[in-house]
């Protein structure tokens, strides 16, 4: 396995308030890396950094050999990192072949991105029956696979999904944890944030529990699994 | 109402070209929602751009020669202020609370018309610009449209079309509707927002300076304080159609021009409002009109809720 992403002492601030203060943690190829904590924990900040849309205040950020803490936004996607953001962020008044086709922005190759929007109906077919409607018609759950469908589109070397689940019916979570894990399968790699630590943390190799701004804890999505402390905070169990 | 279809043709001439101007705004607040104060002065320096491209030509170069060069030039200066203004008073105030740029567009707007009036030679007064000769079109007995209406009729529909064609079809286009949208979530698709900001500036300025030349052929002159008024009547068109809306911009420019015109010619008409109508009284309607039309509909006319769900 090889380190695909390496976050050493990151620190984020939002003018004097510290929101993420110093973590470290590795992506190697292939895994799914779970981010998880509460509210306010600092895990959005974090994703927004690595996508370059905060600038950090400190520590380093490395993705396939190269630093990524003053690369602008709009070129971090082109290095193979692609991010489905908080709340999913469609492009409400575009239409969702649009918005997929927005998702392959940089890329050249007229066939292969065809291809590619193929896929993502072929992953998420109501996507495909409605490809010519507006995006902000969808529900939710649709939205969602819009959000993570165009993240695709880049044919990201990473994926970031941040809280894939929110907001989300059993049924729908259900089918997106499915997708995720099938994605995993295919070979991508993931660094996943979600509040639904049950279900994240079954899909994980490697899982960090943040707490205000710092990881707390670490270790494998099974040993967090079964982590008295854990169950205790994040499954609600007594 | 013999003369009905003269003033609705007086009003639609008018309403293109604020029509053309309010683009600017739309586009501009569409983006980044700043009301660009300084536009109408992008307007007027488009005009100033376009008479200096006049008076560098050979005397005697016929004006259907010169005019397409005319709005070249009056676009290259219009886009080059704007630009630079977007670069150097707008984009570092990008974070700042949101008066901060607005009271540095009105700034900006009397600094643009004091330099003219400094430096431009003799733009102390109304400096004259070339104007269309020739008679009238004569369409019938009760119908004449005057060259430089003509001029700007067909030019108006044919930018707007170009314009939509731009935005809904090209890539960049496409980018501007995200970033319109979504900024931070069109970073992370690979768009330069701040690329697609500077194109939203100088589309606007390139409209305006087209604006300018049509103004100019029309009037015979043009002078430091026009994009004033004109300014604010074309930002009062983008807010009736729907401000961020580019067809919103054209149609409420077409609707403000023709109640401006219909109430000139019509209001004195009215028993009791003898002394509310002709050209002295115009301004007010088209303001009263403004009002009405956002009581009713605060969106503006073209204007959409957004259809955002959860």
């Amino acid at each position: 396995m090889t380190v695909l992403m390496e976050v050493n002492d990151l620190k984020v601030a939002y003018g004097k308030i510290e929101a993420v203060k110093g973590i470290s943690f590795t992506v190697e190829t292939g895994q799914i890396v779970c981010l998880v904590g509460t509210n306010g924990a600092g895990k959005t900040t974090t994703l927004r950094t690595l996508s370059g849309l905060i600038k950090p205040r400190g520590g380093s950020i490395t993705f396939d050999g190269q630093p990524l803490g003053t690369v602008p936004a709009h070129k971090i996607v082109s290095l193979g990192l692609a991010h489905s953001p908080e709340g999913r962020h469609i492009f409400p008044r575009l239409t969702i072949a649009e918005n997929l086709q927005l998702g392959a922005f940089l890329r050249k190759d007229k066939e292969g991105i065809e291809k590619d929007v193929q896929r993502a109906y072929e992953l998420f077919p109501i996507l495909g029956e409605r490809r010519k409607q507006a995006a902000g018609t969808l529900s939710g759950g649709e939205q969602q696979m819009l959000a993570m469908g165009r993240a695709l589109m880049s044919r990201p070397k990473l994926l970031m999904l941040d809280e894939p689940s929110m907001g989300l019916s059993p049924l729908m979570m259900h089918k997106i944890m499915s997708t995720i894990a099938e994605l995993k399968a295919q070979g991508m790699t993931i660094l996943l944030v979600e509040q639904n630590a049950q279900a994240a943390l079954s899909l994980a190799d490697q899982a960090h529990v943040m707490e205000i701004g710092k990881i707390v804890l670490s270790g494998t999505g099974q040993e967090l699994l079964h982590n008295e402390d854990v169950r205790k905070a994040y499954l609600g169990e007594d | 109402m013999h003369e009905l279809p003269q003033q609705l043709a007086n009003g639609l001439a008018l309403g293109a070209l604020y029509g053309l101007i309010a683009i600017g705004y739309t586009m501009v607040y569409g983006i980044v929602q700043l009301i660009n104060f300084a536009h109408g002065e992008i307007f007027m320096i488009g005009g100033f751009g376009a008479l200096t491209t006049y008076t560098a030509l050979p005397s005697g170069t016929s004006l259907l020669v010169a005019i397409p060069l005319m709005i070249l030039g009056g676009a290259l200066a219009s886009v080059a202020v704007a630009t630079a203004a977007e670069r150097f008073a707008y984009r570092p105030l990008r974070s700042a609370p949101r008066l901060a740029p607005l009271i540095t567009a009105i700034g900006l707007s009397i600094a643009l018309q004091q330099l003219v009036w400094q430096f431009y030679p003799d733009a102390k007064k109304a400096v004259t610009f070339p104007e269309f000769t020739g008679k009238a079109f004569q369409i019938t007995d009760n119908l004449a449209i005057q060259r430089s209406d003509a001029f700007v009729l067909a030019l108006a529909p044919l930018c707007m079309l170009a314009l939509g064609v731009f935005v809904s079809k090209s890539r960049s286009g496409r980018a501007m509707q995200a970033t319109a949208q979504d900024p931070d979530t069109a970073k992370l698709m690979g768009i330069n927002t701040d690329r697609i900001i500077v194109m939203a500036f100088a589309i606007g300025a390139a409209f305006a300076a087209v604006a300018a030349v049509a103004y100019g052929v029309d009037k015979g002159q043009i002078n430091f304080e026009m994009g004033f008024i004109l300014g604010l009547k074309a930002f009062t068109a983008a807010v009736l159609g729907g401000i961020g809306n580019i067809y919103g911009a054209m149609v409420g420019g077409v609707v403000l021009g023709l109640a401006e015109a219909l109430s000139i010619a019509y209001i004195e008409e009215i028993p009791g409002m003898q002394q509310l109508g002709g050209g002295a009284w115009a301004n007010v309607w088209a303001f009263v009109l403004l009002i009405v039309v956002l009581l009713v509909r605060p969106q503006g006319l073209l204007g959409q809720r957004v259809t955002d769900r959860a």
